[in-house]
């Protein structure tokens, strides 16, 4: 009889290994679940694991997956913190995806004459903008009628989703696109600049680490977002010191919301270049185990984004290699994630053999 | 005069049929929050229990069998919850999460190869003797088995809880885990049956969705049902028959936006589609108004964890 015994102190090891041994465990799921399925686990590993680190296109496109991946784990990895649930993440991403769409669809329409980086800082604020619109409502539904903003944010991803759906079907859909639900092909000019040539990584990926390394100064180094920390685990600590949760949760929510509005944006106008329905793919929601496996931490988020993104280029690559659903992406990104979950326990506890 | 009547027979029947998914689920989860449990999974695992319960009705033809291995996915799903909250004391709600993304994953990865297959619709024969009457046939007496059967899981609900010592205990569970735990009944155990009950039924949910209510397979078919239902519980402040008139309510707006495009309102598609999810806004924002309602009515350990013998 295995008991789990509550620590004195929370482990350090554990919350750094603890990532690590998920992944690990995931990794054997990967291989059982290809030998199930008839595969040679180890030539299914290295499409899923090997191939997409394998060259320079490769390396660009895993930068550019896991843009958008960086950018929203950043921000829900401080609201979490701070005990703040914004699960909608993805709905904010669509909304700063259709305002950035937006901003480039008028440009294009209207011939307006742009420079590309000109452009960029302007796309970048629509996308903030967009996501802190959203972001906000949850925000202030909780704090003005304390409405529970799990289900209020993940309602919203919903309805964020048929707003674009009834965009690019109705208003803004390409009179010449032969009646697909999209937008015209946005001017050359609006496109976010590329990183290196002849990729599609761009320059959002810079951003993004810039925002990284951005929180993680305001959440290390300044007083302000120590308070953020504090008001997390103890609130009553956090009340005390004068920093009140309303603080907190605006805080938390406005800033992952801009992130994810960014994300959005940079990705209509980045490898997309238009609007369809399917703007996002899923990465709002992906970002969440991003989050958690990065430790809440924005440099963790940089490197655990770095993982998912390879697990969903490998699904991409299982998909036309291997025959395999690129679904199955979707089953690892749980594994990972409930794995995390279980391995986390050994912070607080330690496990004990024998009865009590 | 005579088709609007039969119209408004049909708008009632398509209500109760489009509610009784969210009511099943939203049942569940109650037997699981008056234990102190949230378990944000829902969606999760009606995403799993929808493609099982429809491979397995696709595979045998019947479609009990399928709503059985949707109970037991369900129940399965929830059990890799349970197993992490109660006994690896994992947060519920970033577990309950983890496991409706799990489920998302999973169900899409399985159903792959269900994608654009289709069940006979069943043959629904209604209740003998009454479904012959007029306008309330047609309503009420010519809908599925398990429209009913949610409804008497309603009345046998509230009967475990207000009316046997079991139910007492589980509320007591749900209250004060400590005080329970002190007098000497197991909580972790009884909180696991409760979350197994809850997984199974949001199975049955599940399964109820793809095998009669659309019936195929999609992915992301639940769309946030589960998250409904979750809300459902909030908005019933923890009491069934609230549970049950609050899945009709929700089943209306459904059947509303679907009615009001047949009337011919010029209102887009997609604006329609975002009723239910609006209303559960709504909802919540009115029921929440009152913090001290809530508190008063929310059994007093949701979503903490519980630690035997500290």
């Amino acid at each position: 009889m295995i008991r789990l015994e509550a620590r004195p102190a929370p482990s350090r090891t554990w919350s750094v290994l603890s990532p690590v041994v998920a992944i690990a465990i995931t990794v054997v799921v990967a291989a059982t679940l290809f030998a199930l399925l008839g595969k040679d686990p180890v030539r299914g590993l290295e499409v899923f694991l090997v191939k997409p680190w394998s060259g320079t296109r490769a390396l660009t496109e895993l930068g550019l997956k896991a843009t958008p991946l960086i950018l929203c784990a950043v921000g829900l990895g401080l609201a979490f913190r701070a005990n703040v649930w914004n699960i909608g993440a993805e709905g904010q991403f669509l909304v700063g995806g259709i305002l950035g769409g937006g901003l480039a669809l008028v440009v294009t329409a209207n011939q307006i004459p742009v420079n590309r980086w000109a452009f960029f800082p302007l796309l970048v604020l629509a996308g903030a903008l967009g996501g802190m619109i959203w972001a906000g409502i949850a925000a202030f539904l909780r704090d003005r009628f304390n409405a529970n903003e799990i289900l209020v944010s993940l309602m919203l991803v919903y309805v964020a989703d048929l707003f674009l759906s009834w965009l690019v079907f109705g208003p803004w859909k390409d009179p010449r696109g032969f009646n697909f639900p999209q937008t015209m092909n946005f001017a050359a000019e609006t496109a976010v600049p590329r990183l290196v040539p002849g990729m599609r990584l761009h320059w959002g990926f810079l951003l993004a680490l810039l925002a990284a390394a951005g929180m993680w100064i305001f959440v290390h180094r300044t007083y302000r977002g120590m308070q953020l920390l504090v008001g997390g685990p103890a609130p009553a600590a956090a009340r005390y010191a004068g920093f009140s949760s309303r603080q907190a949760l605006w805080t938390t929510f406005l800033l992952s919301g801009a992130l994810a509005g960014v994300a959005g944006a940079l990705e209509v106008a980045g490898p997309m270049g238009q609007l369809t329905p399917h703007v996002s793919q899923g990465y709002g929601f992906a970002a969440i185990i991003v989050a958690f496996v990065g430790r809440l931490d924005p440099l963790g988020a940089v490197l655990a984004a770095l993982v998912l993104a390879t697990f969903s280029i490998g699904g991409e690559l299982a998909q036309s290699r291997l025959g395999l659903p690129s679904a199955i992406t979707g089953v690892f990104q749980g594994v990972l994630l409930l794995s995390l979950l279980a391995c986390d326990t050994l912070i607080q506890y330690r496990p004990r053999w024998g009865r009590r | 005069m005579g088709a609007k009547v039969n119209e408004i027979a049909l708008l009632l029947a398509a209500t109760l049929a489009a509610g009784t998914p969210l009511a099943l689920a939203g049942l569940g989860l109650l037997v699981n929050e008056r234990a102190g449990v949230v378990n944000l999974g829902a969606e999760g695992m009606m995403a799993i229990a929808a493609v099982t319960g429809f491979a397995a009705a696709f595979l045998t033809g019947n479609e009990w069998v399928g709503f059985a291995a949707g109970a037991a996915a369900g129940a399965a799903a929830a059990s890799i919850f349970g197993w992490l909250s109660l006994w690896l004391y994992t947060n519920q709600y970033a577990t309950g999460l983890a496991l409706s993304l799990f489920g998302a994953g999973f169900s899409a990865f399985v159903g792959s190869g269900y994608v654009g297959k289709n069940l006979e619709r069943s043959v629904v024969a209604g209740i003998p003797g009454l479904r012959d009457l007029p306008f309330l046939g047609p309503a009420l007496f010519r809908q599925h088995p398990l429209v009913y059967l949610a409804i008497a899981l309603m009345a046998a609900i509230a009967w475990f809880f207000y009316r046997t010592r079991s139910g007492l205990v589980l509320r007591s569970v749900g209250e004060s885990p400590d005080s329970a735990h002190a007098l000497g009944y197991p909580v972790r155990r009884i909180r696991m049956a409760a979350v197994l009950a809850g997984g199974a039924l949001c199975g049955v949910s599940g399964a109820y969705l793809s095998i009669v209510y659309a019936p195929m397979w999609v992915e992301g078919m639940i769309a946030g049902r589960g998250w409904i239902a979750l809300a459902l519980t909030v908005f019933a402040t923890w009491r069934p028959a609230r549970v049950l008139l609050g899945a009709y309510l929700f089943g209306g707006v459904t059947m509303l936006q679907l009615h009001l495009q047949g009337m011919g309102v010029q209102v887009p598609l997609q604006f329609m589609s975002m009723l239910p999810y609006l209303s559960t806004v709504v909802v919540l924002v009115v029921i929440s108004r009152d913090p001290l309602w809530i508190r008063l009515n929310m059994p007093a350990s949701l979503g903490k964890t519980f630690h035997p013998g500290s």
